[in-house]
């Protein structure tokens, strides 16, 4: 896995460079990125992923450094993920989760951040139910704001990390064939990954019930279906997403034994996918609704490695925002 | 732009080097090499080449980035951001004599900052340092062990060690500051 990527060659098929810097000082979304950019945190991703690997695995880097937290919708993987990137780069964290906050006693996002500026930190890692409040954020303060999951909007964390492990597996994107299947409307997670995953050139499907389809979807170059055997068919990697019972007001389906039995990733299915197919999870799973148990611990399932690659990715992008140069930045 | 060494004068300094490590740590059997990335790698592997040549012995040889030991990313940025790469040392560092290799001994952070990197990795039985130039002008308390060539210099000027393996060519030059139009540090030099 540690192969020498000091020449950086460029990837198969394309002759794009990684970017020297990031253009802005937040990562509010994905769709911010530039196709360079992405390579960028990807390259520093794998030199992070180094670090995890050693007997020490703490670099001084960002010492002195204060990052805050705030994580105020129910998050586990997502939050001690941070928390553990931020700690092996030596930055002083501190964790304000949605049940201890102020924000229960009726105190507004942007009083919250002010209070937060007035103690300032250097960056913040943003949880929100609300689609947008990472944007409202990073207009109100100082801080670098990186989004860690606003509502239905954007994670884009999750999509970089999945990026870094289609390219472990895979080693390019162009003409990959990414097939998307689960609840579409509630996620964030589908929404940052085809931003991401279409800037880099592959071919992504998304696949779901009519009634959890996404309207305007053919703006993200994404192609849709209802039939889960066409999504797929030659697919490179399967991507699942979470069936989100507790956003889902109203009825969207029938069962979730129906469910299973429409949109469950079973082995059988999968056969129609190509034989190196990987499959994927954000997680937490809903293990005999979006996916069979068997897949899930089988051999082509890389979910555990999207848990680990998920640190290293936090870390280069806690890296890469905290060297930002607003003077040098600006273009 | 002045021409400090050329390719034969780098040859025959790493070679010299070579003999020198030889004569001083008679067990070659406990050194190792880690070259301090980027020019500092090649260098190190050349270095293992003649070692392998002189004493008929393996090096075992590995690369150090040092961007995140760095004292000027948040708060004394004196230039780009540095492009983050992978340290890869595959073999244990603990009870060795190191090589620590890099192109240009300047400042010094750079050392020290590798130092710090080298430590979280092990504990070493000693850390000796290679450079291909030392141009002068610390400003911390470091000192190679050996030298390829002292280069007298003002903080104008910038000097650059090219590698055949990164730059297509081996020479050492001596630049002004601002000739190629930037202020950033250039090639084969660290960042102060």
């Amino acid at each position: 896995m540690n192969v020498a990527r000091d020449a950086r060659q460029p990837a198969a098929g394309g002759q794009v460079q990684p970017a020297a810097r990031l253009r802005s000082k937040h990562l509010l979304s994905a769709g911010d990125l530039s196709r360079e950019e992405i390579l960028l945190i990807l390259d520093s991703a794998e030199a992070m992923k180094e670090v995890g690997a050693r007997r020490i695995k703490k670099v001084p880097t960002l010492r002195g450094a204060t990052v805050v937290n705030l994580f105020l919708e129910p998050s586990t993987r997502t939050r001690t993920s941070f928390e553990i990137a931020e700690k092996r780069l030596s930055a002083d964290t501190l964790n304000i989760a949605g049940g201890t906050s102020s924000l229960l006693k009726g105190e507004t996002l942007v009083d919250t951040a002010r209070t937060l500026e007035a103690m300032a930190p250097d960056m913040v890692v943003l949880r929100h139910a609300a689609s947008g409040a990472c944007h409202l954020l990073a207009g109100a303060c100082d801080a670098r704001v990186i989004n860690a999951g606003d509502g239905m909007h954007e994670h884009p964390t999750q999509a970089l990390l999945d990026a870094f492990t289609i390219r472990e597996h895979k080693t390019r994107f162009e003409g990959l064939k990414v097939a998307i299947v689960g609840d579409l409307l509630h996620s964030r997670v589908l929404r940052s990954n085809m931003l991401l995953l279409s800037a880099l050139g592959a071919d992504v499907w998304i696949c779901g019930p009519r009634t959890l389809m996404l309207p305007g979807v053919e703006r993200f170059g994404v192609r849709a279906t209802t039939s889960l055997d066409r999504a797929l068919e030659d697919a490179d990697v399967v991507m699942l997403l979470r069936v989100q019972a507790e956003r889902m007001q109203g009825h969207f389906f029938p069962s979730r034994r129906e469910y299973f039995a429409t949109f469950g990733l079973t082995a059988e299915r999968l056969r129609r996918a190509r034989p190196d197919v990987i499959v994927m999870h954000p997680g937490p799973m809903n293990r005999g609704v979006e996916i069979a148990s068997d897949v899930a611990d089988g051999p082509v399932s890389v979910i555990l490695e999207q848990v680990a690659n998920g640190v290293a990715v936090r870390m280069a992008v806690l890296y890469l925002l905290a060297g930002f140069d607003a003077n040098e930045g600006a273009e | 732009m002045p021409l400090v060494m050329d390719e034969g004068g780098i040859r025959r300094a790493l070679l010299r080097i070579a003999h020198e490590i030889v004569e001083r740590n008679r067990r070659v059997g406990d050194i190792a090499l880690v070259g301090i990335r980027r020019r500092g790698v090649p260098i190190a592997q050349r270095l293992a080449r003649s070692l392998l040549e002189i004493s008929g012995r393996e090096v075992p040889t590995g690369a150090l980035d040092i961007t995140l030991y760095r004292d000027d990313l948040m708060w004394h940025a004196v230039g780009p951001q540095p492009v983050l790469r992978s340290t890869e040392i595959p073999f244990s560092i603990d009870d060795r004599r190191i090589l620590l290799v890099d192109d240009v001994l300047y400042t010094g952070r750079t050392t020290r900052a590798a130092l710090d990197a080298l430590i979280d990795f092990g504990r070493p039985r000693s850390i000796q340092l290679v450079v291909v130039v030392d141009r002068g002008h610390r400003e911390l308390p470091i000192k190679a062990d050996y030298v390829g060539k002292n280069v007298p210099t003002s903080a104008r000027q910038s000097v650059q060690v090219k590698v055949s393996e990164l730059d297509g060519v081996d020479e050492v030059v001596i630049g002004e500051i601002g000739e190629h139009g930037g202020h950033a540090p250039a090639a084969g030099e660290a960042a102060p």
